[in-house]
């Protein structure tokens, strides 16, 4: 019964098809477009190293950057080894 | 000097041709010269959509060859000035043509024309390759659907990593009623995931249907709701700003529970 009123009102339901659709779409395109090129991920370590830069002194060879991902989430992963922070004007 | 726009999708069946063959005709009826490209080698279909298929003696593939001229295979439309049509080749492989010959056909092409329309096959091999050789513009036809989403953004990938920018999406088949009771994706969350620009929407019309039975693309019959549809996009692509179609048009709370309980709606 409350489900009928709910349709008739319009309203949705928290698992009507179009939520699920809009969540399974929200992964599939998540994973699709982690197919990133090794070139896109060359630039984005570059673009990343030359922000890191200007604050502080690292290992660069041996800094580590990779797409994590399982399922349900994606996280950029950076292991980025400190050698010195840099004495900022600020400070 | 006309614009080459190629209207693709990735998945097949989503309503490349139908698109095609009414933006062109609707632009047409707006006083522009347009040409449609049908780009489906072997799978010639926009030739029926518009109803010229018997008119047919050359094609695409012929013209690249050099076995007739560009104007002995373009088919003049007799209903409307300045809409032609240069059908694909039925019998020959796909690869009977190649990404250059196809971009400077379309170039001998815009000489003559304001619009050139490359209606693409369904897929991303050599036949998308060939279809967006000649274009500097780009429509992505979805339907609210995964599946339909899923490959526009994939499309819209290879499009921009292509000379294409900004492409230009139509989101087909639209069904209010669905969309209302929370089945069906809806414009806004479209566009969230694919975020790129809005050329227009289109509602599923059965209409459609019986006007490509009859070869008469239905932006030629003023009652057809998706027939608007397509001539606001068409207007739209000519530069004008003309606001979306309001689908739920017609259908307040009377109608709904009308429906609900059975009762026909007017
Ligand atoms: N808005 C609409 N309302 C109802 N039917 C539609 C609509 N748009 C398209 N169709 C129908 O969907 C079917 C597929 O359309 P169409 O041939 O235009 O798709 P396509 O993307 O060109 O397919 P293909 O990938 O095979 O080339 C056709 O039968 C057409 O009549
Ligand atoms: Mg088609």
């Amino acid at each position: 019964m409350i489900e009928l009123l709910q349709r008739i009102f319009g309203r949705q339901t928290s698992k009507s098809s179009k939520n699920v659709a809009q969540e399974r779409l929200r992964l599939v395109l998540m994973h699709d477009r982690l197919d990133l090129s090794p070139q896109l991920l060359e630039d984005l370590r570059t673009d990343l190293l030359n922000v890191i830069k200007e604050y502080m002194v690292i290992d660069e060879g041996s800094m580590d950057i990779d797409l994590d991902h399982d399922k349900e989430c994606v996280a950029l992963v950076a292991n980025i080894p400190v050698v010195r922070m840099k004495r900022l004007p600020s400070n | 000097m006309g614009e080459g726009y190629v209207v693709t999708s990735g998945k097949g069946g989503v309503g490349k041709t139908t698109t095609t063959a009414n933006i062109g005709t609707a632009l047409a009826m707006l006083g522009y010269r347009v040409v449609l490209v049908d780009a489906d080698i072997g799978l010639r279909n926009l030739d029926v959509v518009l109803g010229l298929e018997n008119r047919i003696v050359y094609d695409l593939v012929d013209v690249a060859e050099g076995r007739c001229r560009l104007r002995q295979a373009l088919i003049r439309d007799r209903r409307l000035e300045g809409l032609y049509l240069l059908p694909a080749a039925q019998t020959k492989d796909k690869t009977a043509i190649s990404p250059d010959q196809m971009k400077e056909l379309c170039a001998e092409i815009k000489k003559e024309c304001d619009f050139v329309f490359m209606d693409c096959p369904a897929g991303i091999e050599q036949g998308f390759r060939n279809a967006t050789a000649g274009a500097e513009k780009a429509i992505v036809v979805t339907t609210p659907e995964v599946a339909a989403v899923r490959d526009a953004d994939r499309i819209i990938g290879l499009l921009e990593a292509s000379d294409i920018r900004s492409p230009l999406l139509v989101i087909n088949r639209i069904r209010p009623r669905m969309v209302r009771m929370g089945d069906m994706l809806d414009v806004n969350d479209v566009i969230e995931h694919l975020a790129i620009e809005l050329l227009g929407i289109v509602p599923d019309d059965e209409l459609i249907i019986t006007s490509t039975n009859r070869g008469e693309p239905a932006v030629l019959n003023s009652n057809s709701k998706a027939g608007q549809a397509y001539r606001n996009i068409a207007r739209r692509v000519a530069g004008e700003d003309v606001p979306y179609m309001d689908l739920e048009n017609g259908e307040g709370f009377i109608e709904r529970i009308r429906r609900m309980l059975g009762l026909r709606t007017g």
